[in-house]
């Protein structure tokens, strides 16, 4: 039992060494964002002047919020229902340009999104969604596509086929089998998709900044670098820290939430791999 | 051909027709139906990748073509200038050798560390699990997000790296962390391990469960050592793991914009502006559409070299 547990030590040892660096990052700037630092709304003391400060800051807390939710609440929407009904017609209809179609939205992946993003900010001028949370809203929910339609494909193609046959036979049109019986099916796959598109959605930085330019509209990782970029001579760290806790949050709580999915997700690309 | 597509499309086909109390439709209406219902069904997909991702990509082709500046203005022809104005750019060969250095250095370091880590919570143990998690924390996180915390880190004047070595006497001033160029890459380098290693550590570990366990116990009963297990086993085994994190890797630190956008800004002297960089200076701070362009087409031309040549690696590492 004593050389087990000695066997063990180095383990831990490095183990927990590691750990300890892996954390210290999000340890310490949480208790930077309520500890006291010269020259920000924390002087001394603990207390909730840097989030007052970004409360306040421009347009405020809660605009930026709203921005980012209602961003990431769309992205989320359009990625689910386009890849759903997508993922079901790859896996399960032959149409003309099937598997063409299929390869497009995989060559997505293959192309840098800063070549993308030049040409989407002269078009969606041309659309009229320059500078608008939809327009955002709609390029985010593309970046998305390849991922979602590639694990809503494989999720349609793990139901077994009997399933909807039977539903075709009582009468369902492939509309009523997709709603009463895939649906419930594939709910594991739509929550993998919807939490990628969530993350992908409230943490992206270049496509706001590249296709939004009034400030009211800045999503909060934007507006949170906007804030460390516009104090210049007096930077203001405390905000900048609260802004980052306000942004981790969301993130790390859906994570331990929902780890497994995250897994699922892992694993549909390394089979790919 | 037609025939044997709807034979294998037609789910209703393999029903005995007897249980159905509608007038039967012919094979050939019914498959015609099939076919019009995929393509309702997949017709938001086209809409969206022909609007968004093929429209595009047809327009920047045109743009690195023309004279575009960013508000409205003379948009005639222009090739093959803005080509020229791009490879021209005083920062064009610095941020070439920039971004391939940052990359070279990233995924050596990123991809030895996720290894390890993977090899290192690989068994199961009490501990195991929390460690998996703690390591994979910091890539829930978002890239800016990471990168502004990152920021707050390094600060010369309230960041506690500083601090730290200090006490542990490892330096005797305040050490700045983004002040050269060698620390700024160093430091920008750091941040990416710290996110991403959990990443590709998870993309392994799904790929070290996947080592069948009598491989390692035949191995063993021919009395191999662990380096020779390693070296002759599970390297080659997770050889498409290993590609994968090689791809992804690679890709997007060809890529990397946030994290030195907001780091270091491209300085100090402009010595840390990557290829993606350059783009967003050309566009919206030189307000060159058409350059911007011209070097999007450039990187996308390179990362599809890369691609082509990374897959086919993938499919000779599947194979053997």
């Amino acid at each position: 039992m004593l050389t087990r547990a000695l066997g063990r030590t180095p383990y831990y040892v490095v183990a927990g060494g590691l750990a300890v660096i892996f954390l210290f990052p999000l340890v310490w700037n949480a208790w930077a964002s309520v500890s006291g630092q010269p020259g920000t709304a924390q002087e001394s003391g603990y207390g909730l002047g840097n989030y007052r400060t970004l409360l306040d800051y421009d347009a405020g807390l809660w605009r930026y919020l709203l921005n980012s939710t209602v961003v990431s609440a769309l992205t989320v929407a359009l990625t689910l229902g386009v890849s759903l009904l997508g993922g079901y017609a790859f896996a399960r209809f032959d149409f003309p340009g099937k598997n063409l179609l299929f390869l497009l939205t995989l060559a997505i992946l293959m192309v840098p999104y800063a070549t993308l993003l030049i040409p989407l900010y002269v078009l969606l001028g041309r659309l009229h969604l320059q500078n608008s949370l939809v327009g955002l809203s709609l390029v985010l929910a593309m970046f998305q596509l390849p991922f979602a339609t590639f694990m809503m494909r494989i999720s349609f193609e793990a139901v077994p086929r009997e399933l909807e046959e039977s539903a075709l036979v009582d009468g369902c049109g492939t509309a009523g089998a997709l709603r009463r019986v895939l649906l419930p099916a594939v709910r594991p796959g739509l929550i993998t998709v919807g939490l990628f598109a969530f993350l992908a959605a409230w943490n992206d930085f270049i496509a706001p900044l590249i296709l939004i330019s009034d400030s009211e509209k800045a999503p909060l990782p934007l507006a949170v670098a906007n804030l460390r970029q516009q104090s210049m001579g007096a930077v203001d760290y405390g905000a900048t820290e609260a802004g980052v806790v306000v942004l981790a949050v969301p993130c790390l709580l859906l994570f331990l939430l929902l780890q497994r999915h995250y897994i699922r997700g892992f694993m549909s690309g390394a089979l790919k791999g | 051909m037609q025939v044997k597509a709807a034979d294998r499309t037609a789910p209703t086909h393999r029903s005995p027709p007897e249980h159905r109390t509608r007038p039967r439709r012919t094979p050939t209406r019914r498959w015609t139906s099939r076919k019009a219902q995929g393509l309702a069904y997949a017709a938001p997909t086209a809409v969206f990748v022909t609007v968004f991702f093929l429209l595009p990509l047809l327009l920047v082709g045109q743009m690195s073509l023309s004279d575009w500046p960013l508000l409205a203005g003379d948009r005639g022809v222009n090739a093959p200038e803005n080509y020229t104005d791009a490879a021209d750019s005083t920062l064009f060969w610095p941020a070439v050798r920039f971004t391939l250095l940052y990359t070279v250095i990233v995924t050596v370091v990123l991809l030895v560390l996720a290894l390890l880590l993977a090899l290192l919570v690989q068994e199961f143990r009490p501990g195991a699990g929390f460690f998996r998690t703690v390591y994979f924390l910091p890539s829930a996180l978002g890239l800016a997000s990471a990168s502004l915390l990152f920021w707050g880190l390094y600060s010369p004047t309230t960041g506690p790296l500083s601090s730290i070595l200090e006490g542990l006497g490892l330096v005797d001033d305040p050490v700045s962390f983004l002040g050269t160029s060698t620390s700024a890459l160093l430091s920008t380098v750091f941040l990416i391990v710290w996110k991403f290693a959990g990443f590709y550590m998870l993309i392994l570990l799904v790929g070290l469960q996947r080592i069948p366990h009598e491989v390692y116990e035949a191995a063993r009963m021919d009395g191999a050592s662990r380096g020779q297990i390693f070296r002759s086993i599970t390297l080659p085994l997770l050889r498409p793991s290993l590609a994968l994190c090689l791809l992804l890797c690679v890709t997007g630190s060809l890529l990397a914009f946030d994290q030195f956008f907001i780091l270091t800004k491209g300085g100090p002297d402009n010595t840390t502006v990557t290829v993606v960089q350059l783009i967003y200076r050309e566009a919206f701070q030189r307000l060159d559409l058409g350059t911007a362009a011209a070097l999007s087409i450039m990187v996308l031309a390179v990362l599809l070299l890369l691609n082509v040549l990374q897959f086919r690696g993938l499919r000779r590492a599947d194979e053997s």
